[in-house]
């Protein structure tokens, strides 16, 4: 397994996609299943930053990815206060509003549907030590 | 990031290169601002060297897309844009938003 912590930055954001590309690389993912899951980690990554932790600066991100036999696993660990992905408002994780015209298009609130596009497994849970778990699984095709 | 404009009789043609992400995504904006501030709303945004696009650089897009279209002055479009970049697109249905060009030249020839 793989651990790399980062701080919650923004700009932080490069380096991580840097780390899960390389190991979903290793794990002989095609270019686009990469890409997937370097999109699914980043939309994560600026929903912890922006939504649990309120801004920058605030605390880390643990990020730990296990290649499994028949996929990729990937942990996002923060300490943020407990985080429901389902509260933030004006947004429907499972029907984001893009099938209507674009002048009545609201602006964010994709970032989970796309990890949930992109992954084949999305679960928040607590750790063991009471932090925030993410787990992202993308399958092998 | 660097960005560069070039003019063209009815169209501006913005390029830049590497990574839009939450941490980008304002010098996009800024860089379509200053074009858009300039009266100028027939943009192409050339995508060749951009290598990868979270929604944060969608909704800059999608919010330059309302701005051009209002009043009927302009139209952003997308050229050379990536096939994985597309492929994410198209998942979740934003592709409809924009017409998207193999190449500048017939993305010019369209305005």
């Amino acid at each position: 397994m793989a651990t790399e912590i980062f701080p919650g930055r923004l700009e932080s954001l490069e380096k991580i996609g840097e780390f899960v590309q390389q190991v979903a690389r290793s794990a002989c993912f095609n270019d686009r299943d990469v890409y997937a899951v370097e999109l699914a980690v980043d939309e994560a990554c600026t929903n912890i930053i922006e939504h649990a932790y309120h801004g920058e600066g605030v605390g880390d991100i643990v990020c730990e990815c296990d290649v499994e036999q028949d996929g990729l696993k990937v942990v996002l660990l923060d300490q943020a206060p407990p985080f429901d992905p389902n509260s933030l408002s004006g947004l429907d994780a499972s029907q984001p509003d893009i099938s209507q015209p674009i002048e009545k298009l609201k602006s964010r609130g994709l970032g989970l549907f796309l990890m949930r596009k992109m992954m084949d497994v999305v679960k928040f849970d607590k750790s063991p030590e009471g932090n925030n778990r993410l787990t992202m699984i993308k399958r092998r095709k | 990031m660097n960005f560069s404009t070039t003019a063209h009789k009815r169209c501006e043609v913005l390029k830049t290169s590497g990574r839009i992400d939450s941490s980008t995504a304002p010098e996009l904006e800024a860089a379509i601002k200053a074009i858009m501030d300039a009266g100028k709303h027939n943009i192409i945004f050339d995508m060749k060297e951009v290598n990868f696009l979270s929604s944060a650089g969608w909704w800059v897009l999608i919010g330059t897309q309302k701005e051009c279209k209002k009043f009927g002055r302009g139209e952003v479009v997308l050229a050379r844009v990536d096939k994985t970049i597309r492929d994410s697109l198209r998942l979740v249905g934003m592709e409809e938003y924009f017409k998207i060009f193999d190449d500048v030249t017939t993305a010019v020839g369209s305005f």
